[in-house]
């Protein structure tokens, strides 16, 4: 019995940095005030309507049409951001060239820009009176206001987040498998295909599940860039702040509830397979 | 070590390129800008004035005047912080608990919407004259210089390739007042005709290019971002359009409009907390002073004062045939039939 004791005391010793208690304590408080206590209120606030008021607002028309605006420009964006965020984490990873410190910098750029600030630009640029808006106009294609526009903000804003988590990956990867591969006689795009991507795999596709859930939640630089027309460009983060200015709170948490599960089953569904996929490349 | 400076030099670089990129796009969704003020007085009143968008000019000077006449007045100093927004959300955050002494909003709803949270005592519209409306504005066109698609009246902007410029009248003031001008219009073509008018401004609104959130908003797509062949948008915007970007833009106004009213009010239960109704009351009060109406009249606004908008005659074109909220049986009657979801406006866009 006394053994025993003695016994879990020592495990417990083991831990190099003590104080699980106090760092728990203070997550779990961090956690409650920060996430879970404002989520709950969405629920509390949803539970005001009846269930009919709730289906009847989170499946009127032009609700729905909104959020295929937005599932399905976030989803584009966020396969655009894996192939590119992948190409540069490449590129900052395996290659040395001036400069690469800056551009590596430069990376993080959509995180610390306010978002309006980015959306402003954009639509600036994007316009077809702008730099690129214009050149791209000659030849019958609008960018700024309409859905193309609205991809290319979400691009923008998520493009860090498949950088990030790919790059270290990368880093890390041996260059001895690649080279066993060219040994045994696989070409270019077989050793990438077969033996580098499988390794990537796992946080590429986390990289696409933060990238696709911060695209449905953007509202700041999307609202610039889109038209903001029903039925063809309106975002559904926008009809839930257009439902607060018409002092509608609990029809802008409705719709905020459904984002929010949304985006939730998508980074359960992400993340078990990014488990699955852990196991599978490690056997 | 080399590398970790190289790493914060280049943390550098991003903050400052954010820095500049700030400032190249001078962006300011809802500032606040003290002005006026009394020098050091022991006895310093503060106001918070909660104010719509394209007033920003007209306060700025406003609360520089009051503060001299009420130094003056009551040997009181006096600082008014303004905040400028969209009308419905500058309403929305006094509900939530910003602090106003005073609101001047876009329209009479929204101040009625404060007074149905408990915060403005019933009966305001009546504290002041002219349903607490010291200054009114109308709604026009804005125009490229040269007017190429020879853009005259409503009419004209249902024609087939002409892209019009708006805001959402769910989040926008004077949005509201754009429909409604433009409904009017419609009704008084084809004799009161529901239906008619609800194909024409199916029309209209098909013809809308970018549907902004906020007057200022839209006036800048059209203005800066070069969007559109028409804005419509609240005659004293189209005016500083027009100052701002000397020969480039023109006025029209159609044969049909609205009267649009800003309302201002006192918020009761804030004046009362803070002690300032004698101040707020004022403020408002030296809103109807002949200094103040000129001021207004400088500023684009009509003044209300009639002695006084006749000055403006060569300014404003006074012979507008302006229908009122009143034709529209006021406006909680007007926001229930036109902007609530599912009502006209919802149904122009469905189908």
């Amino acid at each position: 019995m006394e053994q025993q004791i003695v016994k879990v005391k020592n495990k417990r010793g083991v831990r190099v940095i003590p104080g699980f208690g106090l760092s728990f304590g203070v997550t779990l408080s961090m956690l409650s005030v920060l996430v879970l206590i404002p989520m709950a209120s969405v629920f509390v606030s949803v539970g005001k309507l009846g269930l009919r008021e709730f289906v009847d607002v989170v499946f009127s028309r032009q609700i729905i049409s909104s959020y295929i605006v937005s599932f399905s420009c976030a989803f584009v964006a966020a396969l655009v951001n894996a192939v590119f965020g992948m190409i540069l984490a490449w590129v900052l990873v395996r290659y040395e060239f001036p400069g690469k410190r800056l551009m590596d910098g430069i990376i993080e750029l959509p995180f610390a820009l306010p978002t309006a600030v980015a959306g402003i630009s954009l639509t600036y640029l994007y316009s077809d009176q702008g730099w690129i808006g214009s050149f791209f106009d000659r030849v019958g294609i609008k960018i700024a206001y309409t859905r193309i526009g609205i991809t290319i903000a979400m691009v923008f804003v998520g493009i860090p987040f498949v950088v990030r988590m790919v790059q270290p990956v990368l880093a890390k990867l041996d260059r001895q498998y690649e080279e066993a591969a060219m040994m045994l006689g696989a070409g270019r795009a077989r050793i990438f295909f077969k033996v580098i991507l499988p390794e990537l795999f796992p946080a590429l596709i986390a990289g696409f599940g933060l990238a696709f859930a911060r695209g449905i939640g953007e509202y700041g630089s999307v609202v610039f860039i889109a038209g903001n027309i029903p039925y063809k460009t309106q975002i559904a983060p926008l009809l839930i702040m257009t439902k607060l200015e018409q002092y509608k709170y609990e029809d802008a948490t409705a719709i905020a509830l459904v984002l929010l599960l949304v985006s939730f089953v998508v980074m359960l569904i992400i993340n078990s397979a990014q488990i699955y996929m852990q196991k599978f490349s490690r056997t | 070590m080399r590398q970790k400076k190289v790493n914060l030099c280049s943390k550098i670089l991003v903050v400052l390129i954010v820095g500049f990129m700030i400032t190249l796009t001078g962006c300011g969704g809802n500032e606040r800008v003290a002005s006026g003020g009394g020098d050091g007085n022991a006895e310093l009143v503060e106001l918070l004035n909660v104010s719509y968008d394209p007033t920003r000019e007209f306060y700025a000077t406003y609360n520089k005047m009051f503060s001299e006449y009420w130094k003056e007045k009551s040997g009181q100093g006096i600082s008014v912080t303004q905040s400028h927004g969209g009308s419905g959300s500058q309403a929305r955050s006094v509900i939530e608990g910003n602090e106003a002494d005073v609101v001047t909003l876009a329209l009479a709803h929204d101040v009625t919407a404060i007074e149905e949270a408990g915060l403005i005592e019933r009966g305001w519209i009546g504290e002041f004259d002219s349903n607490s409306a010291p200054y009114t504005s109308t709604i026009v066109f804005l125009v490229h210089k040269g007017n190429e698609k020879n853009i005259q009246d409503w009419n004209d902007l249902i024609k087939d390739g002409v892209e019009v410029i708006t805001p959402n009248p769910k989040t926008s003031g004077g949005a509201c007042w754009n429909f409604l001008a433009a409904w009017a219009y419609q009704q008084k073509q084809d004799g009161n005709d529901e239906d008619v008018t609800k194909k024409f401004m199916k029309k209209l609104y098909q013809n809308v290019l970018v549907l902004d959130s906020g007057a200022r908003g839209a006036t800048n797509t059209f203005v800066e971002n070069g969007q559109g062949d028409v804005l419509i948008a609240w005659e004293n915007e189209a005016y500083l359009a027009m100052k701002e970007y000397p020969d480039q833009y023109e006025i029209v106004t159609p044969s049909v409009s609205i009267l649009a009213q800003p309302s201002v009010a006192v918020v009761d239960s804030n004046v009362d907390d803070h002690g300032t109704r004698e101040a707020a009351e004022a403020y408002l009060e030296y809103l109807y002073s002949d200094e103040a109406q000129r001021l207004a009249g400088d500023n684009y606004y009509r003044p209300v004062k009639e002695a006084i908008l006749k000055e403006y005659s060569g300014q404003f074109d006074l012979d507008m045939n302006l229908v009122t909220i009143d034709d529209f049986g006021g406006w909680d009657e007007a926001y229930r039939v036109y902007f609530e979801d599912g009502a006209i406006f919802d149904q122009i866009y469905e189908e």
